[in-house]
Formats: structure tokens, C-alpha cells, sequence
């Protein structure tokens, strides 16, 4: 297997923020009843005509300064024909050969270490309809909320060798539109999606091999699958000898693998041409120059700011960093309590565990700044425990009350009721002589049991710090 | 004199004065079409109801002494401009249960002043053809010999105007589809600029080509229907900002002015008849003051082979939409995807469309791009170097419209290489986005109508028809015989 080094390159289509459709004035927003977020002109009836939406390209602009692009001063919009149901002009609104974005480059931190990957263009164009199947009464039904919604399609050079590599890609590109705010880049409603380009190159080989397009990834996770299933499928055909025909598959989420879709053969005769409708776009320098102007702080300074100002280590500042509304929330919070590295772990750990599950969105947290402000700092000044904090902000979430109401109503709050404590400490200590006298001849390690056992009869509630005080106090006494 | 042989500034006057109500100019012209369009077939619906709603509301508006230009003139519409809530076929079958949801700009420009739409004219298919007998409904008959075409695609409309079936008329006009049935029947018609009058709302041919414009009985009338329908439309990406008063030189004298005469638009393949019309007329314009000079522009040899390429190559694209999934004529019976897109397209469109598809649609793959659309793209550049060369020195250009009067039905519009050299003489100026008008400058020992164009560069739209309006000013036409 090692002799082969997988070559990557990915089709991000990210869907840009903005408040109407890419060629007519129908609102962009996520779900909505089907076919009501259409209009003629989206739906491609007989005699209307596309208008192209400006702020689509003002997005683009940002989204290519933001991924080091160069911003390609003529640019034209193009037609790309095929017939799919879910396509109701049979043509898709796209840039084929002047796109607004020329070569740029990201920097990520993979699974072998720091990689510039290399963007060959970028291009705004229209997104499709969604086609439902009905197996029952075997039909296809055309939902058309979808077409026209503004997608800006980034295409890296085959820069990554590894899964790994590609998500970090994915989380990076992802990371720079949000900031960017040009994209909200949320992969579970489809305003991020992507292709896989894949094919494997003999380590001693120059030419690079058959490429295979996997089409149908819906989520991070699926991508990861999907690239390590074609690495492994791949790499077994070349090991067997076998031919590895250049294809589109798809990725079966259920199944874990790819199947064919269609092979070369079968592939598009999409015949671009330049679309008629639109004329093409001309960007000046002084556009660009205010577009920069309007970028908002940008990923790397950030991490910059974590790094060197806030001493946070690498791996941290980059989870907080990823995704913009996490890292926003972050800044608001050491505003409140500038405990840098405590804050950070809290997110990295608790918070982010809540978003990879699905539970609470990293933009629209289901609490304040304020309120975590102060969970982190009754954790870290011992006013509740670190698992009862944890179990606080579980509650934060469920009922959205504040952590100190929380504290109370569950009885989290540490007690520091002496005489409670040193009546516990001194029955601990009057029922376990046989540790006591072990500790007390040496072994040092039994002071963490008795600490323990301590701990379990104050259910939790007091300071460990006390009790240390207080049981040392206790020990010191007996020797 | 009859109502219909009046000028829309005449009919304006009599409306203005209360002689005249435009319920009953609208009754009129119903009366007529209803008497007289069974030999013409030249609409496929009318709207009685609305064209009466409409002069009603029209009369209101005179009486408050608001009346516009084109306020109660009874009016035609060729069958590819979408008025709301009434049936737009686009000559098809394909769309024959079509009613679409919204006005094209230049309806809602016309209902705006309280114009009269009397109703819808045939067309050839989707207004691809130069006879109008490619029309799934009515193929319209010239009213000057009723065995001959009017002249396409908007020949449903050339015909109602000179058949006086409706004062005034909107066609379109991709590679002559105005200019060539306004010359066959013995009218006036105009494609202005590229670009100066909104295509929203026009069923698509060749969107870098199509154009709306003006047919009527003189250019002083299609001047004054162009300040109405012209100028900016943010629905249309394509429309120009740039402000034109149609009817700004009107009436200035022409004298000095210098007249382009292309050699290659009066050598073989023009019918005699049509070439010694034409040239008659650039001596009238010599004795008008007028510098005639002969021009040449090489690339017109080229010019059918890049239209047609060009033309169909968008034609394909633009007709991909007709799935029979959202609208239009759908194959009921079909079990999957595939039979019900190949069906529906099977049926719903004529031979002409579907030639007009495979061309462009060949024209356009990978393999074939190259060797036809790239060099279709090339010729147009050099069409349009070579105008512009021409307009360096002279204000007009003067051609004739069409190489032959027109011809008999059946005679060549089941000859496709023949009808397509037949647009010879009008498709450069679509090619290059140019202003161009037709007005009849002759009849031949037929007394069938020649019309000649005069074609100006890209905003000159009022020249052109300041040179056309000086031509007719002392031109005296036949009406036809009905």
C-alpha cells in the first residue's frame, strides 16, 4: 500500500451569503416549502432573463482575497448545457474559462505536518433544483427553492495525499469564508459541499495516474470514508494489476463505498459557451481596493493573536480558530474573563463536542458570552467543580437558565462550611487507620485515596483545596 | 378616408378632439379582423374583451387630457412577447397551451400609456423562418398577392399592418425577422440598436441577436412607438443606458450627408428588379443633397454561414428549457425521464426548430467548436471591424432588404440552404448589433413591394430613421387589394 501516494484534489461549492438569488430577486434562505422560494426567472420560463445579482460578485472577490486568489480583472459568465430534471433552463449559469478567481493558495496543518495547497480558480455560478424520490408511487418530484441560489465553485490543484489533508483543506477554505463573510459554510444544509478528484501515483512514477471523481459526500465524515474506501479500492486494483477506469461514483453513505455513476465515455458534452444574457463582468483595481477594505480580521491573524498574545499552543488555537463563530464567541469571552488558556480548553473540549454532535450550532450558540464568562470562572476559582461545570453547561443548554442559577438549584456549589468538612476528614481518618498508618510510614501515594474518600462523602461540594488543607492538618497531627 | 389608412399622429388628433372614441377605433379594427383575417391568417388569437376593457380605459385617460403617444392606438403583437394571462404560443405547438405569468417590458411600456393590444400575430416557429409557413397555426398570406408569403419570421404582423388589420405592430427581429416581411408587404419596420429595447419578456431565439421593434406604415411611426417601448430595463442585463430620442432628427434636413452603397449587397443572387429599386432610390438621395460612395465589406460572403451558426448554436441552448416538466405541451404516456423529454421535444417542436437544433447543437460540441462556433465568433468580429470601418466616414449604409420580392407559397420554404441565403441581405446588422429599417422603395412589374434598409452605426437609431422618413416623405404606396 505505502508504495502508492494517493493524489487529491477537491470541487468546494460553497454557497455565498447573500439576501437574494444570483440572477433574479427571489430571498436565499435554507428550507421552506417546496417551490415556493422560486420565481420565473429561477424556474426558466419562456422570455425572462437572468440580471446578475453584484453583491455575487462582490462575495467572490472576497472569498478569492481571502483564499489568496488572484482577482481576474474581465471576467464572463458562461452556459454549460445538460438536461436534468432538476435544471430548468437544461443549462446551468457558470464561468467556464475567465472565472473571477484565479490561482491562490492555503496553507494547512495536516497529518504530515504544515502544506501549501494550491487553488487553480474559482467561479461563481447558480445551484440546481432538488429532485425527490418517491419509491412508493414511483415518481420523481422537482423542488426548484434551490435554483439559483449563488455557489461559488473553488477548485484546488491535486495537492493533498491523505483524507486527512482533505479535511483539513475542507476545514480551512471553510474557516477563510466564514471570516471572509462570504459563506456560512454549514456542510449539514448544503451551503458547503464537495467533490473529490482521487488517483494514485506509483511512488517512482512521474505521470500521475487514472483519476476517479467521487460525486455525493453530504458531510465531512463521508468525505474522510470516501477517500480512504477509494485509496484502499484503488490501491487494490494497481496491486492486482487491474485497469482503474477514469469515472464519476458515487459515495453510498449506508454502505461506507463508491459505486459508478458513469464512466468517461458516458461523461457531459457540456458545450460552453459565452451566456448571451450577461455582459461580462469587468473588476477595477479601485473595487478590489474597497472590497479589501471591508475584509473583515482574517484566520491567520487570529491564530497569530492566540498564539503569540494569548500563549494558547498550537493545536488549540487552530480548533478555536476553524470556524468563525466559535472563535468570535471566544474573543467575546476573554473580553469577560481573560483567562485565555482556561476559556479555550472549556471550548475545545465541552463546547465543540455539543457542535460535532449536532446538538448546538458554533453560530448560534444557545448561550451568551456573559454566562460563559462566568461558568469558566466558577470552575476555574473552584466555586463548582470541573465536572459539575461540565454538567452545567449541559444544563445551559437544555434549559438556557444561568450557570449560577443552575449551581444553586442543583446543589453544585462548592460548600465551604469548615466544620463539615473537618467532621468528614476526621471520621475518614478514624475508619481507615490502615491507610492512614501506611501514609504515615511512607507511602504517599495514599494520601490521593483518602483525599478520594474525602471527596465522595462531601458529594463533591467541597474545595478540594480545603479538604487537602484540613487533612493534611489531620495527618501532620498523627506523625 | 378610411380610419385605417390613417397615421397614428392623425388617429392621435381624432382621439384627442373626442371625433373619435378608442372603443370605437378598437370595435373597428375587431370589425376588420374579423371580416378580413380569414384570407390573411395573420393572428393567432385577438383579444376582443381585453382590447375593449383596455379603449375604455383608454377614453378615460383622454378624457382627463392625460393622453400619451400611443394612448387608445389600436395595436398587434407578434406571438413571441408574453402578455400576462394571455396565450403566447411563439408559433408552436410546443407552447400551445402556454399563458405566461408576466408581461414582457415593452407590454407593460405599451399598457402603461393605455395602448390597445388587439392581440397576437403568427410567426414561423419560435421566429425561425423568413416565410411565417413554418407557424403551427396560421401560415399568413401577403395581403399585396394572397398566394405569396408575407415574409418572415414576423409575418403575422407585417401582414396585419399592411392588410390594415391593426394600426401599428411589434415584431422581432434575429437575423431580419422585421425588416424582410416589412419589405415583402410593403410597410415600415425597424430593429433598433442592440441592447436599447428590453428583451424581458421576448421568448428567446438567438439572445445575442434577437431584438424587439416597430412595423407600421412609415418611420415617423415607428419612431414614435420605439420613445415608447425604448430605454433601460433593469430586467434585461443586456439593455443599454444609453438614452435614445427615436424621434429626435425627424424631419432634419439630410443634405451632406454621406450614404455607404456596398458593392457586395447589389451583385448576383439580388434580383434585378429589387437592384435597379434600390439604386433608384440612392439617386433620389442624391438629389436630396446626399453624397452617395460605394463601399465594400469582404466578410459578408461569410456572414449566412457565422448568423446561422451563431443563431442556432444559442437556439439550442435557449430551447433545451422545453422538457414538458414546467410548462408547454408535454408527451403524457412517457414511463421515464428520457421518453417523456425525447417525446415532448419530439412533438412539440416542427422540422425547422429541430433542424435549427442539431445545427447548433453540433456546432457547439467538443471536437466541432472550434471549426464552426469559434469561427463564426471570429467572422463577427470582422463584420463588425468592417462596419465600423464604414461608419468612420459615412452616416448610413444603404441596402436592399431582400434579394427578391416576395415569393410565391411553396416555392423554396421547404429549401432550407435557399431560405437561409435569402436572409443575406439583413443578418449582418443583427450580427453587429446595428439600428436598421426597411421601407418600400419600389414595386416590381408585379406590383409586389421591394424594400430597401438603410442601416446606421450602434445609437444612430434616429438617423436611420431621419434618412428612411426623408425617402417616404415623397414615396407614394399601393395598399393592397382586399
Amino acid at each position: 500500500m505505502s508504495s502508492y501516494i494517493p493524489v487529491i484534489g477537491l470541487e468546494i461549492h460553497a454557497q455565498l451569503l447573500t439576501q437574494t438569488k444570483i440572477f433574479c430577486s427571489c430571498e436565499v434562505d435554507f428550507g421552506g416549502e417546496q417551490n415556493t422560494r422560486c420565481c420565473p426567472v429561477c424556474a426558466g420560463f419562456p422570455g425572462t432573463l437572468p440580471v446578475l445579482n453584484q453583491e455575487v460578485v462582490k462575495c467572490a472577490i472576497k472569498a478569492g482575497l481571502a483564499l489568496g486568489c488572484e482577482i481576474n480583472r474581465y471576467s464572463k459568465i458562461d452556459r454549460k448545457n445538460y438536461f436534468y430534471p432538476d435544471l430548468p433552463k437544461a443549462y446551468q449559469i457558470s464561468q467556464f474559462d475567465s472565472p473571477v478567481c484565479l490561482s491562490g493558495k492555503v496553507k494547512i496543518e495536516g497529518d504530515k505536518g504544515e502544506k501549501e495547497i494550491r487553488i487553480h480558480h474559482a467561479h461563481i455560478e447558480e445551484d440546481a433544483g432538488k429532485l425527490i424520490h418517491d419509491d412508493i408511487e414511483n415518481t420523481s418530484l422537482a423542488d426548484y427553492n434551490r435554483c439559483g441560489v449563488p455557489l461559488l465553485e473553488i477548485v484546488s490543484e491535486p495537492d493533498m495525499s491523505s483524507a486527512e489533508e482533505a479535511r483539513a483543506y475542507i476545514e480551512k477554505v471553510s474557516g477563510l469564508l466564514q471570516y471572509a463573510g462570504v459563506s456560512l459554510c454549514r456542510m449539514e444544509e448544503g451551503s458547503l459541499r464537495a467533490d473529490v478528484n482521487i488517483s494514485l501515483k506509483h511512488a517512482d512514477a512521474k505521470e500521475l495516474g487514472t483519476k476517479v471523481e467521487i460525486k455525493n459526500l453530504n458531510s465531512m465524515k463521508s468525505i474522510v470514508r470516501a477517500i480512504d474506501y477509494e485509496i484502499e479500492r484503488q490501491t487494490k486494483l494497481l496491486t492486482t494489476g487491474e485497469p482503474i477506469v477514469q469515472e464519476t461514483r458515487k459515495f453510498n453513505d449506508n454502505r461506507g463505498v463508491t459505486v459508478s455513476m458513469r464512466s468517461k465515455e458516458d461523461a457531459h458534452d457540456y458545450r460552453y459557451f459565452k451566456e448571451p444574457d450577461i455582459i461580462p463582468v469587468i473588476i477595477t483595481e479601485e473595487d478590489i481596493e474597497k472590497l479589501s477594505k471591508e475584509m473583515p480580521v482574517l484566520i491567520d491573524e487570529r491564530m497569530q493573536l492566540y498564539t503569540k498574545e494569548y500563549g494558547l499552543n498550537k493545536a488549540d488555537a487552530q480548533i478555536v480558530v476553524n470556524e468563525k463563530g466559535i472563535s468570535d464567541f471566544y474573543n467575546d469571552v476573554v473580553m469577560i474573563y481573560p483567562n485565555y488558556k482556561a476559556v479555550a480548553n472549556f471550548i475545545v473540549v465541552e463546547i465543540l463536542r455539543y457542535v460535532n454532535e449536532g446538538e448546538i450550532q458554533s453560530n448560534h450558540l444557545p448561550f451568551s458570552a456573559e454566562a460563559f464568562a462566568t461558568l469558566v470562572k466558577m470552575s476555574e476559582e473552584d466555586i463548582v467543580n470541573k465536572n459539575n461545570a461540565k454538567a452545567i453547561l449541559k444544563l445551559m443548554i437544555e434549559s438556557q437558565k444561568g450557570p449560577m442559577e443552575i449551581a444553586k438549584e442543583q446543589g453544585y456549589l462548592m460548600n465551604d462550611n469548615t466544620d463539615e468538612i473537618k467532621e468528614v476528614v476526621s471520621s475518614v481518618v478514624s475508619e481507615f487507620t490502615e491507610e492512614v498508618t501506611g501514609y504515615l510510614a511512607g507511602k504517599e501515594k495514599l494520601f490521593g485515596f483518602l483525599m478520594g474518600q474525602c471527596s465522595k462523602r462531601l458529594a463533591g461540594r467541597a474545595n478540594p483545596k480545603t479538604i487537602k488543607e484540613i487533612l493534611e492538618g489531620e495527618l501532620t497531627k498523627l506523625r | 378616408m378610411e380610419l385605417c389608412d390613417r397615421n397614428i399622429a392623425e388617429l392621435r388628433t381624432l382621439l384627442d378632439s373626442k371625433e373619435l372614441s378608442s372603443v370605437e377605433l378598437t370595435r373597428y379594427y375587431l370589425n376588420r379582423i374579423e371580416k378580413i383575417d380569414a384570407q390573411i391568417d395573420s393572428y393567432i388569437t385577438v383579444c376582443a374583451d381585453e382590447a375593449i376593457q383596455a379603449a375604455k380605459k383608454a377614453d378615460e385617460r383622454i378624457a382627463k387630457g392625460q393622453a400619451k403617444a400611443l394612448t387608445g392606438i389600436p395595436i398587434s403583437i407578434k406571438d413571441n412577447m408574453c402578455i400576462e394571462g394571455i396565450r403566447t404560443t411563439c408559433g408552436s405547438k410546443m407552447l400551445e397551451s402556454f399563458i405566461p405569468p408576466y408581461s414582457a417590458t415593452v407590454i407593460h411600456k405599451l399598457l402603461n400609456e393605455q395602448a390597445v393590444i388587439l392581440g397576437k400575430t403568427s410567426m414561423d416557429e419560435f421566429a425561425m423562418g423568413g416565410s411565417t409557413q413554418t407557424s403551427y397555426y396560421k401560415k399568413t398570406k401577403n395581403p399585396h398577392d394572397l398566394t405569396r408569403v408575407p415574409g418572415g419570421s414576423s409575418g403575422g404582423s407585417a401582414a396585419a399592418v399592411a392588410a390594415r388589420l391593426s394600426a401599428i405592430s411589434l415584431g422581432s427581429d434575429t437575423g431580419g425577422s422585421i425588416r424582410q416581411p416589412a419589405a415583402f408587404c410593403g410597410i415600415t419596420g425597424m430593429k433598433p440598436t442592440y441592447g436599447s429595447v428590453s428583451r424581458f419578456g421576448l421568448i428567446a431565439f438567438g439572445s445575442s441577436l434577437d431584438q424587439i421593434g416597430p412595423m407600421a406604415h412609415s418611420a415617423k411611426e415607428c419612431a414614435t412607438i420605439l420613445n415608447t417601448i425604448g430605454g433601460y430595463d433593469c430586467n434585461d442585463g443586456t439593455s443599454s443606458r444609453q438614452e435614445i430620442d427615436f424621434e429626435s432628427l425627424l424631419g432634419k434636413d439630410i443634405k451632406g450627408m454621406i450614404v455607404a452603397l456596398p458593392k457586395e449587397f447589389f451583385e448576383e443572387g439580388i434580383d434585378k428588379e429589387v437592384r435597379e429599386s434600390v439604386l433608384a432610390a440612392a439617386k433620389k438621395y442624391e438629389e436630396m443633397g446626399v453624397c452617395i460612395e460605394e463601399v465594400s465589406m469582404p466578410s459578408l460572403k461569410y456572414a449566412i454561414a457565422a448568423y446561422y451558426l451563431l443563431s442556432s448554436a444559442e437556439a439550442s441552448s435557449n430551447l433545451s428549457r422545453y422538457d414538458g416538466i414546467k410548462f408547454g405541451y408535454c408527451m403524457p404516456h412517457a414511463k421515464t425521464y428520457k421518453e417523456r423529454i425525447e417525446r415532448t421535444r419530439r412533438e412539440g417542436f416542427g422540422d425547422e426548430v429541430k433542424r435549427r437544433i442539431l445545427l447548433g447543437t453540433y456546432a457547439l460540441s467538443s471536437g466541432y467548436y472550434d471549426a464552426y462556433y469559434k469561427k463564426a465568433l471570429y467572422i463577427r468580429e470582422k463584420i463588425k471591424e468592417e462596419y465600423n470601418k464604414i461608419f468612420e466616414r459615412c452616416d448610413v449604409m444603404l441596402t436592399p432588404t431582400a434579394p427578391t420580392v416576395a415569393f410565391k407559397r411553396g416555392a423554396i420554404e421547404n429549401d432550407p440552404v435557399k431560405m437561409y441565403l435569402a436572409d443575406i441581405c439583413t443578418v449582418t446588422v443583427n450580427i453587429a448589433g446595428l439600428p436598421g429599417i426597411s421601407t418600400t422603395c419600389g414595386y416590381d412589374k408585379d406590383n409586389m413591394p421591394i424594400g430597401m434598409s438603410i442601416i446606421g452605426k450602434a445609437f444612430d437609431d434616429a438617423k436611420v430613421i431621419q434618412v428612411a422618413d426623408a425617402f417616404e416623405k415623397d414615396f407614394i404606396r399601393k395598399a393592397p387589394s382586399l
